[in-house]
């Protein structure tokens, strides 16, 4: 027997805001009936702000119960700060849930995402939170789901992701893949700890620093993730904080080099180095 | 929802049982006042021996064994059934074949995938959409090399009787050794292991009355096995430990008593299928897992579509009614149980598999209380359902 929370007792026997809203403006589905657990989330959007929410759940008692205290968490909500709600507050909203069970509280969050996406009128295919590579076959699993949610709980062991993702939790052919996510999960936790510490310095970047980051985080954190795709990447010229490179490799001719550029290259640079880098192709 | 019931309605005897009162009484004095150890020489401690010799052919009686001798007591049928096959295997070190089903427990499987990663061939016999097993496989699968048969004889999951004397006349035979887990029959149905022609038969006490904490293998006489425990003489050394006085008083009061209220079962049936039947016509998106001939008389194990197991469970516990799942999520695996997908239940139906396992202290009021709760039940969780149209009262189509 699973030791549930009171809340989350009091959330499954009664639980609130169950239902279909018909004029709905934002609906997000996650789950799958072949999967064990499934929910669909209704919201009546105005003016920016959540003024309705209701669901429907397949699924079991901690299922139910983060399906009920994500609508009541949500309603009367603008959508940006419903938008900060993270699994980890569902879960504390519901007095903690067992670990095997955290799956649930994620796929609140998950249905909340694509409900949003809904809304806004972005493209809301099968897995629109869900892009990138499906890692568990099994659950459909991607590893944006799987680093996301390793990030916003500090996660540490693949079990850890099963228990939040399900991912690897049944036939566990996955689970090579999952601790390669997690050891660059890891990793990349390591360095920004790093760089966290070397801005708390608070020192302006000398050129010469500047540099060497720039060139520690292209080596350490973005090749490694270039290369699973049979992409690479060449730092040319830091030049102030302008930075200078070229994509190798199937990265070289894919239409998606400049959002790798953006997304990726830039993104991590700034993340790492200064919030104000700027990365030109050459 | 609220309970009403005064007493919890207990449906999982398949998972343990209520300890009958007559064993609690065999047990008591063996606790403070006839605490001596067997193996003592004053006679204080010596004649507790009379009382496991007398347990021991109580069991003898219930399997339908020949000797006494060939009753040894254990810890639970989880010892039993890592006895009898790893004590074969250890006897026979160049056989490295073991056969047995994709249906068995965990103290079968496990215990088996443990050898396949020692180097062990394992042959597990698929069953078909209701569970019964594919005894062409089983019989083409015996070779030389075959070290031991080992297959349940009841399922705890769905309640299928394996045709275990069909096998053992088999591999009678051919000279190959049979182990049966006989843990869900003894207490349920009739057991003669000299009929089955089994070498070995595991029983646990906790499920037909006795505590846990007790269990016993018969190993028929002259059958080649080493112990898996080593240390004193007790059990003729087949399994040395300080006799547990009470649980073996216990188990053997429990055996007298399965035998004489064998019977009961007939009226035990009556009430399992009276819970199924109605189930089964007043639900129209419900499906019974396994054959409905070849059960044993107590279980029955219903697949509720659209709705899923756990949660079920929960709101007939707030309701005081005890029954269990296969779903994925009451395991705590995030699969449906082996049993389940080992038929082919569909995810659909196996994700909302609910086990009712009664007991002869079953009553009739408990079934009818059951069987009104149910659908309210059933009705509350289909309406959580997004699988469920409640406003037309039909499934919704499902993307899979």
């Amino acid at each position: 027997m699973w030791d549930y929370s009171d809340k989350v007792k009091e959330l499954y026997t009664n639980p609130k805001n169950v239902g279909v809203i018909e004029d709905a403006n934002a609906i997000g589905e996650v789950g799958s009936i072949v999967c064990g657990d499934a929910l669909t989330l209704y919201l009546k959007i105005e003016n920016g702000i959540i003024k309705d929410a209701k669901f429907q759940t397949f699924g079991c008692g901690s299922a139910i119960a983060s399906s009920s205290a994500l609508t009541e968490m949500i309603i009367g909500k603008t959508v940006e700060e419903a938008e900060k709600i993270t699994n980890r507050d569902i879960v504390e909203y519901l007095g903690g849930l067992p670990e095997q069970k955290m799956h649930c509280s994620v796929m609140g969050r998950e249905a909340l995402a694509k409900a949003i996406a809904n809304w806004r009128g972005e493209k809301v295919t099968e897995d629109a939170t869900h892009e990138g590579e499906i890692v568990c076959q099994c659950f459909g699993v991607t590893d944006v789901l799987i680093r996301k949610v390793v990030r916003e709980n500090n996660l540490k062991t693949v079990e850890d992701i099963t228990n939040y993702t399900k991912a690897g939790g049944a036939c566990g052919s996955c689970i090579h893949k999952l601790e390669d996510i997690l050891q660059e999960e890891l990793k990349l936790q390591q360095s920004f700890t790093e760089s966290q510490r070397d801005a708390e310095k608070k020192k302006p970047l000398t050129n010469i620093r500047r540099m060497q980051l720039v060139n520690e985080t292209i080596v350490d954190v973005i090749r490694p993730i270039l290369q699973k795709d049979g992409g690479d990447i060449e730092l040319i010229d830091v030049d102030g904080k302008k930075v200078y490179v070229a994509l190798r490799g199937t990265c070289s001719h894919c239409v998606a080099s400049t959002v790798t550029l953006k997304n990726l290259v830039e993104a991590k640079l700034r993340e790492f180095v200064e919030d104000d880098i700027e990365v030109i192709e050459r | 929802m609220k309970n009403t019931a005064k007493k919890i309605v207990y449906l999982d005897n398949n998972a343990t049982t209520m300890v009958a009162p007559e064993v609690v009484e065999a047990m008591l004095p063996f606790f403070t006042e006839r605490y001596g150890n067997p193996s003592s020489m004053h006679d204080f401690g010596g004649k507790v021996e009379k009382d496991i010799e007398w347990a021991r052919h109580e069991v003898a009686m219930l399997l339908g064994a020949e000797h006494d001798y060939e009753i040894v007591f254990t810890s639970c049928g989880t010892e039993g059934n890592n006895f009898a096959i790893a004590g074969v295997l250890s006897y026979f070190p160049d056989k490295r074949h073991i056969i047995t089903t994709r249906v068995e427990h965990p103290s079968v499987l496990n215990l088996c995938k443990k050898f396949e990663r020692e180097g062990y061939r394992v042959t597990y016999v698929p069953v078909d959409r209701l569970g019964r097993l594919d005894l062409d496989v089983l019989f083409d699968s015996v070779t030389e090399e075959t070290a031991i048969v080992s297959v349940m004889h009841a399922n705890n999951e769905t309640g299928i009787i394996h045709p275990v004397e069909h096998i053992g006349r088999y591999l009678r035979e051919r000279g190959v050794l049979f182990h049966v887990d006989g843990v869900q029959a003894a207490g349920k149905i009739p057991i003669d292991v000299k009929k089955i022609q089994c070498d070995l038969y595991t029983i646990s006490g906790h499920k037909f009355h006795a505590p846990k904490g007790v269990g016993a293998l018969y190993i028929r006489r002259g059958t080649r096995i080493r112990p898996i425990l080593y240390g004193g003489h007790q059990e003729r050394g087949r399994r040395p430990g300080t006799e547990n006085v009470a649980g073996i008083v216990g188990i053997g009061k429990a055996a007298e008593l399965a035998r004489k209220y064998l019977p009961e079962e007939e009226r035990v049936k009556k009430l399992r299928d009276k819970l199924e039947n109605e189930i089964l016509m007043r639900f129209p998106n419900v499906s019974l897992n396994g054959a409905k001939d070849e059960r044993v008389p107590n279980t029955t194990n219903v697949g509720f579509e659209y709705i899923e197991g756990e949660a079920i469970l929960l709101y007939l516990s707030e309701m005081g009614i005890a029954a269990s799942s296969g779903s994925a999520c009451s395991s705590g695996s995030l699969e449906p149980s082996h049993v389940l997908r080992a038929m082919g239940v569909p995810f659909t139906s196996a994700h909302g598999s609910i086990r009712f396992s009664l007991s002869r202290y079953t009553t009739e009021e408990e079934i009818d209380y059951t069987l009104k709760v149910l659908p309210e039940v059933v009705e509350r969780l289909l309406e959580i359902s997004p699988y469920w149209d409640n406003a037309n009262k039909r499934p919704r189509e499902i993307k899979v």
